[in-house]
This record gives C-alpha cells, structure tokens and sequence, in this order.
C-alpha cells in the first residue's frame, strides 16, 4: 500500500488515510485569461509515466493538503514537502535526481528576478502596453 | 496517394469471402480434423514493417484494430499497419469485464455506444470470427432514492433515444437475480434499469478477430514494436520512430488508452487526460448461478458469470495517476465487501486472479475522437473504465474521422475542442463507476 509522510503531522500515512487531489503546482487561470489558459488550467494535464508531482490531503488525519513527489510507474515515493511552495524544492530534486540521474526538472530552477532579467513569460512583465488600441472585429 | 505495394498485398480484400487464414466454418472443423488439426493456417500475418503507410494505428488493442477494420471494409484503405508495443489485446481490452449495454443517459453516448451494440449482434458473422457475444441482459441496480429516480430518467432518455430499457422493480428483480438479496440492511435493492440486449463477449476473441480480418485484408499488424516518437513538420505528422524503425505515413491514429498523454507528449500536445489504475478479478468456477450482468454502482461492485463459471468481478478506479498495471487493495476489499452484502453466496467463494488496467480518464468521462492540433493525427482515447463494448462503434466512427479527416454524426460530439467550449458530453453522473 502506498505510504506517504505528512510533512504538517508527521505520520506516515497509508493510502486509505490519504485522498488523492491530482496534479500539483497548477498555475490558475480564472476571469480575464485566454480561453486556451482557462481551459489548460481545468483540464490539460501532464499525466506523466514517470516521476510525478500531486497533491494529497492527510484527510483521516491533521487534514492538510500537502505534495508529494511520486513515480508513476513504480509508485516509488521520492517525498513529501509543504503545499505553499510554487515549485518543488530543491532537497526533492536531489532525491528523485538520487534515483533518476537523467531526470531534470521542466520549470524554471534559476533564482528568480536575477540580474540578467527574468523572461518567464505570462507573468504580465510586459514593458508596456500596447499603445495601439485594439481592433473591435466586429466593426 | 502513390505509395508502393508489394505484389502479395496489392489487392485489397473485402469482406469474407476470400480469406487468407480460411473460412471458419462446420465444414473446416470436419476437414481439419482429418488432418488431426494440423492443417490450420495463422489467423494473422507477422510481417516485416514497411518504410511507408497510407495510414498508421498506434496501438492493437479492440479500438485500434476496429478502426484498421473499418478504413478496410468502409473506406476501402487497405495500405495501413497497427503498431503495438506488447501482444494484439494484451492492454484493457484484454483485461477488461467485458460488460456490453448501451443504456447512457446523454444522446451522443447512446447513439455510439447502440451503434456498437447493434455491429456486436452480427460481428461473430461479419468476422467470420467466435466472439461469443453474449446477449443476456444487464442489469443496474438502484440502491439509493437518488439512484431510482436517476436510473428512471435514464429509461425516458432511452425511450427517446429508440434504445429498450425498463425499469424494473425489486420482485422482478429477484426472480431475474435469484442469488440477490434486495433487503439490503444497508443498500436494500429498489430496482433496476434493465436492459435486455446487453450482456458480455469475449475480450480476446473480439481483438482476434478483428486482427485476423485486418490481416485478411492485407494490413499489416506489428507486434512487439513501440512507437518512441513522432515526427512532425510544419503541423503535420511525417513518420513514427519505433522499437523497428522509422516508418512513414500520410495519417495517423494514435489509439493508446492509457498511453495517450505520452503520444501526445511525442507530437507535441496535451490531452485532457489521466491515467489510472482499474482492477477485476475473478473467482473460482461454480455451477451456472447468474445468467445476467448486474452492476451496483452506489457501492462500486459488478458481477457477471462467465462461461467457464468464473465470477467475474470489478469495482471502482484508484483515485491517483498510476501506469502499473495492479492497483490498490483497498479497493478489491472494497469491491468485495460490497458485493458479498448483495450477494451473500459469494462469501464462500475463492478468489483466482486479480489483474488491472491503465484506463484514461477525460474531465467529463467521456471519450475523444478528435482531429488534433497536428493535422493529419487524429485521436481515439479517453474511454476510460467503459470502452470495451464501444469497440465496433468507435473504430466505426474513427475509420470515417481518419478517412475523411472530418468527424461523421457518431464522433461529432466527441471532439477535444469540446473543453475549450463547455460542452461537455456529462456521463459521469450515469456512469461514474467503472463499467
Ligand atoms: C479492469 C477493467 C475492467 C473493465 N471493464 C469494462 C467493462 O466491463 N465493459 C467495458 O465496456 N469496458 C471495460 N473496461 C474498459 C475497456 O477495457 C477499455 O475502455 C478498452 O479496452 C480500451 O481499448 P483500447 O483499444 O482503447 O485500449 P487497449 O486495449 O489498452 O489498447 C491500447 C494498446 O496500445 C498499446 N500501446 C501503448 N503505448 C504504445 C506505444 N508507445 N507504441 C505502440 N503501442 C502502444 C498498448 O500496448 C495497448 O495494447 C475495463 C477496463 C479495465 C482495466
Ligand atoms: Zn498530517
């Protein structure tokens, strides 16, 4: 039986404490996004075979949402870390890279705002907007 | 289409009449035994990949080999190889309940999922192929209010949909289930949606069979060879690379179930899409005790007697992503406890083997067939816990989607962009058990 340890409590938890929440580190995207934003955000996914990122809730227990860091296809467990962390940290990175040496992470690990300038898009950095105004299509 | 035949597979086949592997027949059985049934041909051919495909079919399970079938005998395009990773069948399709019904509330369900029903009724004929189909009625029991008056809704839909379902209630229930015990305590049986021409085939045989008649045909089924990448320019797909090569095609059908996030991955797009991990299992033979399927879905649990005398039985899905193909025990206990409340004789009974699948689930549960953002690949996946009696409608709706490159009325609902507008095909309510 799959077990994970709550990073909040402590226990070590067997999958019947635990209820399983999907894919982690999701960015939302609500009113005011693309349609194709809104719609990756509801329903694409990674689902990877493969080491896997998700969310898990300690339900029978101290009831917190945490992470876990995960193989799909051996349900291997490579840990479990906090919910309020944007991308998993870097002691979870060296215990799947222990097991996967040719596993690397796919976001952006470089520290951010650094002095060459951040260029993650769709962070609204844009210089400034656009001075020219919008075409109505419908015109 | 230029593309070069060799001389052996240049004439294209249609229907039964001229099969490679011999017609199966009374007669043939006479014959063979003559020979002490050494005389019997391959049911299918081994070849060697070509360099190039009109069309190219990822994945022999009943779906791929189903729209390879249907390109064949609709669409008369023969120059076609399904490429397998493992063995023809050997994913869900072999792994699966088998449990055949076409009782689904929305109408773009109920008209593939009938469409197929209607091609299982003559596909033993039509393959010149056992498929041991199965007619013997299908029950889904309602164990809750919310249940009974869902199910009712269903019986409505139906009628309108011209599919036969009724409603049935506890004491004819009891006389059709006479192993069932509806007084609950704690899930007494109120009655149940009933449709008779449901039932079951066997899994193998229906993978078989298509295979041998795509093989009659010419088509090229080739096992033990997977599909590692996709090679694509300019928004359209040029060539697969595979465990043997790389092979080149005008279109292709990327038919994976569980695997269809990683060839999407390969092409560059993403599925609405999960993967997990779906159990059965079976108990040991007993004398013929049930001769319908019966489906408890408020408490997760299935049933069917197979022809050996096997219970065969499922449950519900595990709810985290998982590619092994074994799943948790929880849900076999589960399964199990739930079941042995409704039929109390199957708590004497030994369990044989327990198994899983990878099934895809879609945010809506229901299936993709799809055209795709790369303009010659096309999709067919997402039919998760209840794709094996979709088998013949859905290769019948692909085969039409690949050939023409535009959806026909069975998979026009079906499509992908459907997430981006809201319209989804909601059969997770009818249906959010495995099945
Ligand atoms: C336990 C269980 C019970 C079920 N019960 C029922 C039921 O009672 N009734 C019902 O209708 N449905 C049921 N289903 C669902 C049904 O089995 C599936 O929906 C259906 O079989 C899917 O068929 P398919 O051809 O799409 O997939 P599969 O049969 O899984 O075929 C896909 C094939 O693609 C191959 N493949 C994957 N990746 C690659 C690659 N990279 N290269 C080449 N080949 C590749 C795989 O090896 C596999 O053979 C059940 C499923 C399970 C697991
Ligand atoms: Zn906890």
């Amino acid at each position: 039986m799959l077990t994970l340890t709550c990073p909040y409590c402590g226990v070590a938890a067997e999958e019947t404490e635990l209820h399983p929440g999907g894919e982690s580190h999701l960015k939302r995207f609500g009113p005011g996004s693309s349609d194709t934003d809104f719609e990756a955000y509801l329903f694409a996914r990674k689902n990877p075979k493969g080491v896997h990122f998700e969310r898990w809730r300690h339900l029978y227990g101290c009831g917190k949402w945490f992470l876990a860091a995960r193989d799909t296809a051996t349900l291997q467990v490579f840990g479990t870390y906090r919910a309020q962390t944007p991308t998993p940290p870097a002691e979870i990175v060296a215990a799947i890279q222990a097991a996967r040496p040719h596993w690397q992470p796919d976001w952006d690990t470089s520290p951010p705002r650094n002095a060459e300038g951040d260029s993650a898009p769709g962070l609204g950095d844009d210089p400034a907007p656009n001075p020219t105004p919008a075409r109505d299509s419908f015109a | 289409m230029s593309v070069m035949t060799p001389a052996s597979d240049a004439t294209p086949q249609h229907g039964a009449t001229a099969r490679r592997s011999g017609r199966y027949s009374v007669f043939a059985i006479v014959r063979q035994a003559m020979g002490l049934h050494a005389g019997w041909g391959r049911a299918w051919a081994s070849p060697e990949p070509r360099r190039r495909y009109q069309v190219v079919v990822v994945g022999a399970g009943g779906h791929g080999l189903a729209t390879a079938y249907y390109l064949g005998k609709n669409h008369g395009i023969t120059d076609v190889a399904v490429i397998e990773k493992g063995w023809l069948g050997g994913g869900n399709t072999g792994r699966n309940t088998t449990i055949i019904r076409s009782n689904y509330l929305q109408d773009p369900s109920a008209a593939i999922y009938d469409k197929s029903l209607k091609l299982y009724e003559t596909l033993s004929q039509d393959l010149n192929y056992n498929v041991m189909f199965s007619p013997r009625g299908l029950i889904m029991l309602a164990q809750t209010e919310h249940e009974m008056r869902g199910y009712r809704r269903t019986v409505h839909a139906n009628h309108l949909q011209g599919v036969a379902t009724r409603w049935i209630d506890a004491p004819e229930l009891k006389r059709l289930v006479p192993i069932i015990n509806i007084a609950g305590p704690r899930y007494p049986v109120l009655g149940g949606l009933y449709q008779e021409r449901g039932g079951t085939a066997r899994h193998d045989a229906v993978a078989w069979g298509y295979a041998r008649a795509c093989s009659d045909m010419g088509m090229h089924i080739i096992q033990n060879c997977e599909v590692t990448g996709i090679d694509t320019a300019g928004g359209r797909v040029r060539a697969v690379e595979t465990g043997r090569g790389r092979i080149e095609c005008d279109k292709l059908a990327i038919v994976v179930a569980g695997h269809s996030s990683a060839l999407a991955g390969m092409a560059g797009f993403r599925l609405p899409i999960e993967s997990v991990a779906l159990q059965a299992l079976v108990s040991e033979p007993i004398k013929p005790c049930l001769d319908v399927v019966v489906m408890a879905n408020t408490v997760h649990g299935y049933l069917s007697q197979s022809d050996k005398g096997e219970m065969v039985i499922g449950g519900g899905t595990d709810g985290f992503n998982n590619y092994t193909q074994r799943g948790s025990w929880q849900h076999v206990e589960e399964t199990v406890r739930a079941l042995i409340e409704t039929f109390p004789m199957l708590s004497r009974l030994k369990m044989l083997r327990q198994w899983g699948g990878i099934v895809d689930m879609t945010g809506d549960r229901s299936p993709i067939l799809s055209a795709t953002p790369v303009g010659n690949i096309f999709v067919n996946c997402g039919w998760g816990t209840g794709g094996f009696k979709a088998i013949p409608g859905s290769g019948w709706a692909m085969a039409e989607l690949v050939a023409r490159g535009t959806p026909g009325p069975l998979a026009a609902a079906f499509g992908m962009d459907r997430f981006a507008e809201g319209r989804f095909i909601d059969e997770s309510v009818a249906a959010g058990v495995a099945h």
